[in-house]
C-alpha cells in the first residue's frame, strides 16, 4: 500500500469520535492533549468493555464454581490470550499480570535477580533509561555488592552500539534497555543487543512502556528473556501491566509475593506453588484492568498497529520541522530512529513556565525531567518540556502547539 | 480570559524580577543553604549575613522557572534589612497569599509581595514560589545546609 494510500485510510478524524475525552475543553479551549508519554486516552470501547464487566460479569476468578465465576475468570482468561497475541508470545504461560512497567521489572529484579546475581556480577543498563529501569537495579546491586554499568549513548541520544558490546563482559548477568525513551523518543537497536547480550551470555529484559504503543512488537523475534509494559499506555486503564517471559526462566525463578491464587496447596509444614504464570499473581488480580487492557489491545490492532506507527511519524516529522522554526527552541534527542516523543528547551524560559502558559491555551505537555534524571544531566539540562504523540493526535494539534510557543515568547522575552 | 489568567500570574513585577533578578549573587562568609525542587529541577542557594538579630544580607544564585525566581529576588529585597521574627511573618504573610488563604492579610504588609497573589490560582506553582522562602527560613534557623520541597 502506498503512503498516500495508507494516509487516506487512517481517519484521525474518525479515531478522535471514539475517545470521547478529546471532545472536552480545558480552560475554555479545546482540550490538545500532548502528554501520552505519561498516558493515553481511552476509546470509549474499553470504557465500555469495563462498564460491562462491572454490570454484568464481576465475580472473582479462578476459584468459583458458579456461573459469573465462569464468566469472569473466562474474560480475563482471554486477556491474557490477547496479551500473548498482541507481543507474540508462544504460551500463555508467558504472560504475567502485574500492575504495570514498573512492578514488572521489580518482580525480574526481587525474583530472577535475587538468585542468580551475586557480589562481583555487573547489570549493565544504558545512560538514557527511565528511573524504573534504573532502581530497582540499583536496589539490587547494593544488596547483592553487584556493579550497574552504564551503556553510553551520543549527543543525538543514540546507543552506541560498539560501546554497549564492549561493556559485556564476563560478569554482565543481564541488560536492561528500554524500547524507546520516554523522555528523548529514541527507538533503541533493542533486537542487536540481545543478540549481542546472547552471544555474551547474558539476558535481557525490556522495558517496553514506550514500545507497544508506537510499534510492532514481536517478542519471539526480539528474543527477549523479558519485556514489560504498561496498559495505561496503549490505550487502556491504569493500574495494570504485563511481564513477558520465556517460560523456562519463568519456570526456574521463585515466587516472588505470596498468597491466594500462586499456591497448589497449603499447609503449615508445606506450600507448593502453583504453575504458570499463576505462580507469580499472588492475590485477587486487576480483573477489570486486565480485561480493560485487552480491549485497547484490540482497538489497536482494529486500526491496525503499523498504520498508527506511520501516522504517528508523519505527526514527529511534521511537528519536528514545525517546531523548529521557533527562535531559541532547541530539540533534546534526535536519532535517526525515534518514537512520536519531543522533548526541547526554549533559551530564555524555564520548562515550567513554558508548561503553565500551554496549559492556558488548553495545551497539555509535560515538563520537568520525565523520571530520568540521568538522562536530563547527561545532556546538560534541568528539564525539558515534552510533546508526545499518539494515535488520535492530528497536524492541527501540532500547529497549536508552535502558536502557544511564540505566545510563551511573546510573554517571557 | 486566559490571558488574563496569565497575566494573574505573570505580572509585571514577576517578569522584570525573573529577568533582572535583585541580589543575584553569592555573599563571602555568609550562612549558605541549597534549596531543590526535585520535580521540575528548581535549585537555588540562599546566602545569608545577619547582623545579631538583623538580616545584614542576603543573596542568591540559581537556576529556575520564572516563578521561583522572582520570588527569589523579591523576597531578598524584602527582608534586607528586617529582623529574624519579621522575615519569620512575612514567610506566613507570602504562604498565605500563594494559598490562597487571605484571612487577615494586609495589603500594606505584602507590598510588592503582592505580585505572586496570582499563584493561589495555580496550585502546581505554589513549590515554586516558596522555594526560596523555605530555604531562608532553613537558613534563618541554622539547622540544615539543603531542603528540598519534597
Amino acid at each position: 500500500m502506498s503512503a498516500i494510500e495508507s494516509a487516506v485510510m487512517y481517519d484521525v478524524a474518525r479515531i478522535r469520535e471514539d475517545f470521547p475525552i478529546l471532545a472536552r475543553k480545558v480552560r475554555g479551549r479545546d482540550l490538545v492533549y500532548l502528554d501520552n508519554a505519561a498516558t493515553t486516552q481511552k476509546p470509549q470501547s474499553v470504557i465500555d468493555r469495563i462498564v460491562r464487566y462491572y454490570s454484568e460479569e464481576n465475580s472473582n476468578v479462578h476459584r468459583g464454581v458458579h456461573y459469573l465465576s465462569e464468566v469472569a475468570t473466562a474474560a480475563y482468561e482471554q486477556s491474557r490470550t490477547t496479551v500473548k497475541r498482541f507481543i507474540n508470545a508462544r504460551d500463555e504461560k508467558e504472560i504475567v499480570f502485574t500492575r504495570g512497567t514498573t512492578e514488572s521489572i521489580n518482580l525480574v529484579v526481587q525474583s530472577w535477580g535475587r538468585k542468580n546475581v551475586q557480589a562481583g556480577d555487573e547489570i549493565l543498563i544504558t545512560a538514557i533509561e527511565h528511573h524504573s529501569n534504573i532502581v530497582p537495579w540499583q536496589l539490587l546491586c547494593e544488596e547483592k555488592h553487584a556493579r550497574l554499568v552504564i551503556a553510553p549513548v551520543n549527543d543525538r541520544g543514540e546507543i552506541l552500539l560498539d560501546d554497549f558490546k564492549r561493556l559485556l563482559s564476563g560478569r554482565t548477568k543481564i541488560v536492561g534497555v528500554g524500547h524507546a525513551s520516554n523522555a528523548l523518543g529514541t527507538i533503541n537497536p533493542v533486537k542487536q543487543m540481545i543478540a549481542l547480550a546472547h552471544a555474551n551470555g547474558s539476558l535481557v529484559l525490556v522495558d517496553g512502556a514506550q514500545g507497544v504503543p508506537h510499534m510492532r512488537v514481536d517478542v519471539q523475534d526480539l528474543d527477549c528473556d523479558f519485556y514489560a509494559f504498561s496498559g495505561h499506555k496503549v490505550y487502556g486503564p491504569t493500574g495494570i501491566g504485563v511481564l513477558y517471559g520465556k517460560e523456562k526462566l519463568l519456570e526456574a525463578m521463585p515466587p516472588w509475593q505470596g498468597g491466594g491464587d500462586m499456591i497448589l496447596s497449603v499447609s503449615f509444614e508445606k506450600t507448593t506453588y502453583n504453575a504458570l504464570p499463576y505462580k507469580f499473581e499472588a492475590g485477587t488480580p486487576n480483573i477489570a484492568g486486565a480485561i480493560g487492557m485487552a480491549a485497547g489491545l484490540d482497538y489497536v490492532a482494529q486500526i491496525g498497529i503499523d498504520n498508527i506507527a506511520a501516522h504517528e511519524q508523519d505527526l514527529l516529522q511534521y511537528a519536528t520541522r514545525r517546531l523548529l522554526e521557533i527562535d531559541g527552541l532547541r530539540i533534546i534527542g534526535t536519532a535517526a530512529n525515534k518514537a512520536a516523543v519531543i522533548s526541547f528547551v526554549l533559551e530564555g524560559v524555564h520548562p515550567h513556565d513554558i508548561g503553565t502558559v500551554l496549559d492556558q491555551d488548553g495545551i497539555a505537555i509535560r515538563t520537568g525531567h520525565h523520571c530520568a534524571q540521568p538522562l536530563m544531566m547527561r545532556f546538560n539540562v534541568p528539564a525539558t518540556g515534552r510533546a508526545s504523540f499518539a494515535m488520535y493526535n492530528t497536524r492541527e494539534e501540532a500547529d497549536h502547539l508552535v502558536d502557544s510557543l511564540r505566545h510563551v515568547i511573546e510573554v517571557f522575552r | 480570559m486566559s490571558s488574563t489568567d496569565l497575566r494573574e500570574l505573570y505580572q509585571q513585577v514577576i517578569l522584570d524580577h525573573n529577568k533582572n533578578p535583585r541580589n543575584f549573587r553569592e555573599i563571602a562568609d555568609a550562612k549558605r543553604v541549597d534549596g531543590f525542587n526535585p520535580l521540575c529541577g528548581d535549585h537555588y542557594t540562599i546566602f545569608l549575613q545577619m547582623d545579631g538579630d538583623t538580616i545584614k544580607d542576603v543573596a542568591f544564585i540559581g537556576n529556575g522557572c520564572a516563578i521561583s525566581k522572582a520570588s527569589a529576588s523579591v523576597m531578598s529585597a524584602t527582608v534586607k534589612g528586617k529582623s529574624k521574627d519579621e522575615a519569620d511573618r512575612l514567610f506566613e504573610t507570602f504562604h498565605k497569599l500563594v494559598t490562597g488563604d487571605t484571612s487577615g492579610l494586609d495589603a500594606a504588609e505584602l507590598g510588592r509581595l503582592a505580585a505572586f497573589s496570582g499563584v493561589s490560582e495555580f496550585p502546581a506553582r505554589v513549590k515554586c514560589a516558596t522555594l526560596a522562602w523555605h530555604t531562608l527560613r532553613t537558613a534563618l534557623e541554622g539547622s540544615k545546609d539543603t531542603v528540598t520541597t519534597e
